[in-house]
């Protein structure tokens, strides 16, 4: 892999930038690999890659039925943070964020990511004491975490309307310093040219058709580029994690639903900081090309084609113009919709399944973006060892059978 | 003031007797009504009027619509400026002041410009091999490209202007009122269908407006005209000038934005909203929305002066405005043949025409060569020369693979390059609405293929670019959608005749080689505001980000504000290219709404201030309010928090109306609680089923409380629910849940059991509720109610009866663990009941309580809230309800799941009491209780307080928890951290007042 720095860009720049080498090959799909991954996003990707890299497995190939991270790794707005509640999810996502503070040299490639803190706010007495509980829980789980007063919050985030004759007054706000935004597309590039130069092929435009099983095993899938021998099939679909598991015989707990989200035009920087709001319902932040980039809730059906509309979005503006009344004269530029899996619970699926050789990364919902680092590393491990690490074995499959549920609805609000 | 030196002296679509005055950048100009900023400030001769993105390049006025992408400009200023508008869009209106955005100090000596020299460090994506060392030096390189990115700034006030929104339906929605759309709006409106036609500009015509076209032998406009005029004789069409139409989404649901009073200014009235929202549910829809020239890619394309041909038409022909004095016209294709004649009319002197293909032949090309105009073929501009402004083309002879020139170059001198590169159907709707794109080589454009939804288009957006073409396709689409609408009468008119010549193909080149001496390095530009270049292009290809969302994303070539409505389809010719597949086999990339960027304020509508989310007050608010009380918010309702007397601080508030209740009788407002009269032959069946007890036994006149929960078994909502008569059921939630749970019953009866016959209905707001509690609550009511026997009237029963004259339910039911009855009346009566029994309350010192109050009073008694003591993973069991759930049922929502291993667990958390060791320290709701204590986290947790008050009828604090195995642990002591300290516990059972109920049953 050559490698990316200020030096490399002068030399190349010396000849016109003619010799930049391949970002990842493009070979033709193997007829046998150790493992196959289903899905090129962000979590696949990393999975690969952690399965080179910290278990010396390089027969690997990621399939992605289109283009490289053009899931809900493409579609998301990019919040990262590990404030949750409970002791499975704070671990897990903060394993997660230790990873994204060294990833750019990890990978060697710039993903942005940038710790300009992650707000959540508190608009009346209910939300004052789940936040309450919420930072106590996330401290003592060695996680950051702090209180803000309202008059704190205006001088951390001045353009949020702290009025207290607001419709919702803000009352007061978590702030997670070490949370912030990472580029999208940077994750699943960085962690693809990473894992090609490992050995890992990353076969685009080959979508998976069938998982065959011979007994309780799994021992290859089909393709539309021809049938693949493995014995070791991982899941990272995202939104079509149920798809895919029904190719193998099973039925999850998943609903998929649209999850919309926008871009304004792009300004001089007004926000510098993550902005999230369960009550009022949107976040938002400012990526660094000036955009504010903002979501909300899912839209209410189920379904699998990527479609935004109209009137999740209409909520979604007067929700942002409540919080920052300066922004109703900025334009929105572009709005899209994802496809997220979401579980009874709100937490992911990371684990063994009872067939043989199968293994399921998905569940995410509205949320993983975050957790890709960690939830790759943790799969790669389940997969190499053919047992969950001890930060996925609580997102098992099984616990939607035993009761041992992980709910971050209940008290998480927004769980973006 | 300047003079507007280039302004013919006659024609055009302005109105030389209005003259308006503006500013630019500080400097005062005039232009005409019927101006656009661009064309005054062309009129003017400015012709500088931004910066691009990455290098500041000087940038100049490049097109005359809503596909400009340098013409960015911040408009107004104060609590009005808007950023980001297109000069090109913008209707001149007298005291208009713009600026342009991204350059400092000024558009003319921009110091960002100095970028330019470091173009080649800045290749597509150089930050991602970048700014990685040293890793903490991150967020200092990040200030730097965050404060250089970014176009024009914010308001910093609120938005003082109003949006409205219109709910529609419609036969037939024409999007665009150019000869097409107009055609179709005709032949639509001809049958009695309801038609909408909506157009961007300010009048409708569109391409037509800056051609000199003739239709059925009269000049062009004056079929516009007429047909504009038959259509407004027509009742069902709807005219909505001003108006794009940005977003196509599923169901034909369409998205229209009105721009109401914008191009009025300051001028505006005061009555009409600025903007307004049409949301179009349309039966069939015709897509006419034209299409956008493309440029050509060469070196340099990017100085001032270099603008699409068709854009220069408009602007001489439209706006009576020469925007330069010498052209150059280069074009691949016929259409920029009569750019160069009218600009020869207009009095532009045309050096020459270039034509890319070998040798132009034809009636146009005559008639350029009769007026002394170069026509020279099988040439290419390859590169030009200039300052802030072009002042030469470089000319130079493609090979017959159009991959090299040959021979030398040749200089022209000029200051307006009039380029035509074919044309791109807007496609965007189409695509918008799922429909998949075909590529069309003779045109080297995108085409609508097959629909997804009802509709279909027409004219140059579906790939015609003839004008009776246009005319009889929109006169075809029309006359099909009102009939596929139900219209029968729908048949074609027929179309009139337009006279054109035979056009020649054009001959697509997406980019002009570089003559061979300077093969690399020049820049040619793709991207004009995102300074995307060829090279970029190909880097990108080279990497390996092949894939058409790769390039746009790594390139971020149409990621701008004008989301490359003149640079997607260059980008992916050359794409293509590089990478040896055809245009075709590259693919497009997916257009996402909104066409235009649409404000954020239209969106939201009249839904902001008080209206984002309309406060719920209950009819005895204003009672509150005058003596004072202190409000919080609980869910949408204003509930009375507490009632401060004078400078009484919140504790010594709630400490007097908690005594109250307890030793004489206190009164609170519980109309917000959630109501539902349920009825139906099935209403007990439901309660059997979403209730874990059981309902068979209970009487009319009694009342029961019961918990619901989620498939899950976790706790969903309680309330006391009451039978009023065979089938007839009175249902309570909490004052939170009262939508969920409707929502929630209203799921399964529709969706799991649609055979049980219950019919529901909320009444919360149809009831006020006076809740009265305390030992002298019968007293109170005695002396206000003679027509029930308050004796025979057991706890958890209701009766009808008279308050104070009023009608009312009233149910001896109990949140406080105090005798206490609630006063339901009819919610107009609310205040006459409350005032009543404050005045007869009098004498027993009736003290009003507020919801702080209220969770004292309970939590004393151990009463949990649901969402404020569980989360949505408690069950019964947990909080020691076991009594309540039923063992005899076969079946009830959640009954299933205490089958499940982790939730039948012995040793989940319990709730408890907690007793400080200090009776005096309250510790705040939220606090970790912590198993091990260690200097520092991380630190095991037990659990955690869910409600901790001030008791003042116990003079000590006592609290709430969930504890894990907590009900084996009573006795035990527990720690809980605080961020600064830790505070110890005694745990034991969740009652601290009266656990034996006396009260309550006295
Ligand atoms: C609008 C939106 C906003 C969001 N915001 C945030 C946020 O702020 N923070 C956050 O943490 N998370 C956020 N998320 C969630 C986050 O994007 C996802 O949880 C996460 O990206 C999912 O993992 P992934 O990247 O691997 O999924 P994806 O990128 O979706 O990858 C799955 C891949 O599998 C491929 N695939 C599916 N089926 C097959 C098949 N049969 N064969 C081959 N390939 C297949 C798909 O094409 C896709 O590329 C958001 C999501 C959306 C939609």
């Amino acid at each position: 892999m050559a490698k990316y720095s200020i030096f490399s860009l002068l030399r190349n720049a010396r000849d016109d930038h003619q010799n930049w080498p391949r970002v990842w090959r493009s070979p033709e799909p193997k007829d046998a690999y150790d493992v196959v991954i289903i899905g090129g996003g962000g979590h696949g990707l990393a999975t690969a890659y952690y399965l080179a890299r910290e278990h010396g497995i390089t027969s690997v190939a990621v399939l992605e039925k289109g283009w490289l991270g053009g899931g809900n790794t493409a579609r998301n707005t990019t919040i990262v943070r590990s404030n949750y509640l409970w002791d499975e999810s704070a671990a897990i996502y903060d394993k997660s964020l230790k990873l994204w503070e060294g990833l750019s040299q990890e990978l060697n490639f710039n993903v942005m990511f940038s710790q300009r803190g992650v707000l959540n706010l508190a608009h009346n007495q209910h939300d004052l004491r789940d936040l309450s509980r919420r930072i106590n829980a996330i401290r003592l789980n060695g996680v950051d975490s702090e209180f803000l007063t309202p008059a704190e919050i205006k001088a951390f985030c001045p353009i949020l309307n702290t009025s207290p004759k607001a419709r919702y007054p803000i009352l007061g706000a978590s702030l997670q310093r070490r949370g912030g935004n990472a580029r999208h597309d940077a994750v699943a590039w960085g962690y693809a040219r990473a894992a090609d130069a490992r050995g890992v092929d990353i076969i685009q435009n080959c979508e998976v058709t069938g998982i065959r099983r011979k007994g309780r095993k799994v021992v290859g899938v089909e393709t539309t580029r021809g049938v693949i021998k493995t014995g070791k099939v991982a899941s990272v679909a995202a939104g079509h994690t149920s798809v895919v598991a029904a190719m193998a015989g099973l039925r999850l707990p998943i609903e998929s639903h649209p999850l919309q989200a926008l871009v304004s035009e792009p300004i001089k920087p007004v926000l510098d900081t993550v902005v999230m709001s369960g009550l009022v319902h949107v976040y938002v932040s400012q990526s660094d090309r000036g955009e504010l980039i903002m979501g909300a809730g899912i839209d209410a059906h189920n379904s699998y084609a990527q479609r935004s509309g109209l009137h999740t979005i209409e909520h979604m503006m007067a929700s942002i113009i409540e919080l920052f009344p300066l922004v109703s004269r900025l334009r929105m530029m572009r709005q899209w919709a994802g496809v997220v899996d979401i579980c009874p619970d709100a937490s992911p699926i990371v684990g063994k399944t009872p067939v043989e050789g199968f293994y399921i990364n998905g569940g995410w919902g509205t949320g993983g973006f975050k957790a890709t680092p960690g939830s790759g590393w943790a799969f790669a491990y389940t997969i190499a060892n053919d047992r969950p690490h001890p930060l996925n074995e609580p997102f098992a499959l099984e616990r939607f059978s035993s009761g041992r549920l992980i709910d971050e609805h209940g008290a998480a609000g927004v769980a973006h | 003031m300047s003079r507007q030196v280039n302004r013919r002296p006659e024609g055009g679509r302005i109105d030389r007797d209005r003259s308006l005055g503006f500013t630019f950048n500080g400097r005062r100009y005039t232009g005409f009504a019927g101006d656009t900023l661009a064309s005054a400030l062309l009129a003017n001769g400015v012709m500088l009027v931004g910066r691009s993105f990455k290098f500041h390049r000087p940038r100049g006025i490049f097109s005359c619509g809503a596909e400009e992408p340098n013409a960015i400009v911040q408009l107004g200023a104060g609590a009005r400026t808007e950023p980001n508008l297109r000069a090109t869009q913008i209707e001149l209106f007298e005291g208009l002041e713009a600026a342009s955005v991204n350059c400092w100090p000024s558009v003319e000596f921009d110091a960002g410009a100095v970028s330019d020299w470091f173009s080649r460090l800045m290749p597509a994506g150089f930050y991602y091999k970048t700014f990685m060392w040293p890793a903490r030096f991150w967020p200092q390189y990040e200030y730097v490209i965050r404060h250089a990115a970014g176009l024009g700034r914010a308001p910093a006030e609120k938005d003082p202007d109003r949006y409205e929104k219109f709910h529609v339906h419609c036969d037939v929605l024409v999007a665009g009122g150019g000869p097409a759309g107009l055609a179709a709006a005709f032949a639509a409106g001809r049958s009695g269908a309801r038609v909408i036609l909506a157009d961007e500009h300010s009048e409708f015509g569109g391409a037509l407006l800056g051609l000199g076209a003739g239709i059925g032998g009269k000049p062009a406009i004056e079929w516009v005209e007429s047909t504009v005029g038959k259509l407004r004789g027509m009742a069902e069409v709807r005219l909505l000038p001003r108006s794009t139409v940005f977003g196509y989404y599923d169901h034909n649901d369409l998205g229209i934005a009105e721009r109401v009073t914008d191009h009025l200014g300051p001028a505006a009235p005061p009555g009409p909203p600025r903007q307004r929202l049409w949301k179009v549910r349309a039966k069939q829809v015709v897509l006419a929305a034209g299409a956008h020239e493309r440029p050509l890619v060469f070196a340099d394309n990017d100085r001032p002066g270099v603008m699409l041909a068709s854009a220069a038409q408009a602007y001489v022909n439209r706006y009576a405005v020469r925007p330069g004095e010498r052209a150059v016209v280069v074009t691949n294709n016929d259409s920029a043949y009569q750019v160069a004649l009218d600009l020869d009319d207009a009095g532009v002197k045309v050096a020459a025409l270039v034509d890319l293909r070998p040798a132009p032949e034809g009636p146009l090309a005559d008639a350029l060569r009769d007026r002394g105009i170069d026509v020279l073929g099988g040439r290419a501009v390859v590169a030009t020369s200039g300052g802030r402004r072009v002042d030469a083309v470089e000319v130079g002879r493609l090979n017959d693979d159009a991959d090299r020139i040959v021979g030398g170059t040749r200089r022209i001198n000029c200051d307006l390059v009039c380029v035509s590169g074919g044309w791109n159907p807007a496609v965007h709707l189409f695509s918008q609405s799922r429909g998949k794109l075909r590529f069309d080589a003779a045109g080297a454009c995108f085409t609508p293929g097959d629909s997804y939804q009802a509709e279909r288009s027409a004219g140059a957006c579906n790939g015609a670019f003839r004008l009776a073409d246009c005319l009889a396709q929109g006169l075809a689409a029309g006359a099909a959608a009102a009939r596929d609408a139900g219209f029968r009468k729908g048949r074609a008119p027929a179309a009139p005749k337009a006279p054109e010549p035979e056009a020649a193909p054009l001959r697509a080149v997406w980019r002009i080689p570089l003559p061979g001496d300077r093969a690399r390095g020049a820049k040619q530009f793709v991207d004009l505001q995102h300074d995307v270049t060829a090279a970029d292009v190909a880097l990108a290809a080279r990497e390996g980000y092949a894939a058409v969302e790769h390039l746009k994303r790594y390139t971020t070539t149409g990621m701008g504000t004008d989301q490359g409505k003149t640079s997607n389809v260059n980008a992916l010719g050359i794409l293509g290219q590089v990478t040896g597949t055809d245009i075709a086999g590259v693919g497009a990339t997916t257009f996402r709404p909104p066409y235009t960027p649409v404000g954020y304020g239209l969106l939201a509508g009249r839904d902001v201030d008080h209206l984002f989310d309309p406060a719920r007050r209950t009819p005895m608010h204003a009672w509150h309010e005058s003596v004072g009380a202190v409000f919080e918010d609980v869910g949408q309702w204003k509930r009375a928090w507490y009632y401060p007397r004078g400078a009484e601080s919140m504790r010594a508030a709630v400490d007097r109306e908690c005594l109250a209740v307890r030793n004489s009788v206190g009164i609170v407002d519980a109309s917000t609680l959630g109501k539902i009269d349920v009825q139906g032959a099935d209403a007990l069946e439901l309660l059997n089923r979403v209730y874990t007890n059981a309902w068979d036994t209970l009487k009319p006149g009694r009342c029961r409380y019961g918990l619901m929960l989620g498939e899950d078994g976790m706790l969903f909502d309680d309330g006391v629910t009451s039978c009023l008569g065979e089938n007839h059921y009175h249902m309570t939630t909490t004052t939170g849940g009262a939508e969920r749970v409707l929502a929630w019953l209203e799921q399964w009866l529709q969706t799991e059991w649609p055979r049980l016959k219950v019919y529901l209905t909320s009444v919360t707001t149809h009831w006020a509720v006076a809740a009265i509690q305390g030992p002298n609550a019968r007293r109170l009511l005695a002396e206000l109610c003679d027509d029930v026997d308050l004796g025979a009237f057991p706890f958890m029963s209701w009766r009808d009866g008279t308050v104070a004259g009023i009608p009312a339910r009233i149910f001896r039911v109990s949140f406080s663990g105090e005798l206490s009855y609630e006063i339901n009346v009819p919610s107009s009566l609310g205040v006459a009941l409350w005032q009543a029994l404050m005045t007869a309350g009098a004498r027993y010192g009736i003290t009003p309580y507020g919801t702080e109050a209220m969770l004292v009073l309970r939590a004393e008694k151990g009463y949990v809230v649901v969402g404020h003591d569980t989360d949505g993973t408690v069950t019964p069991q947990d909080l020691g309800m076991d009594w309540i759930v039923s063992k005899k049922k076969k079946d009830f929502l959640g009954k299933r799941s205490f089958a499940r291993s982790d939730t039948a667990r012995p040793d989940r958390k319990h709730l408890v009491g907690l007793l400080t060791e200090d009776p005096r320290e309250v510790v705040p709701e939220g606090s970790q209780i912590v198993e091990e204590v260690r200097p520092a986290p991380p630190m095991p947790m037990g659990g955690h307080v869910t409600s901790s008050y001030w008791s003042a009828a116990l003079g000590r604090s006592i609290a709430m928890a969930l504890l894990v195995n907590g009900r084996n642990r009573h006795g035990e002591t527990v720690t809980i951290s605080l961020p600064d300290r830790n505070v110890r516990a005694a745990v034991t059972k969740p009652v601290f007042y009266d656990p034996e109920g006396e009260k309550l049953r006295a």
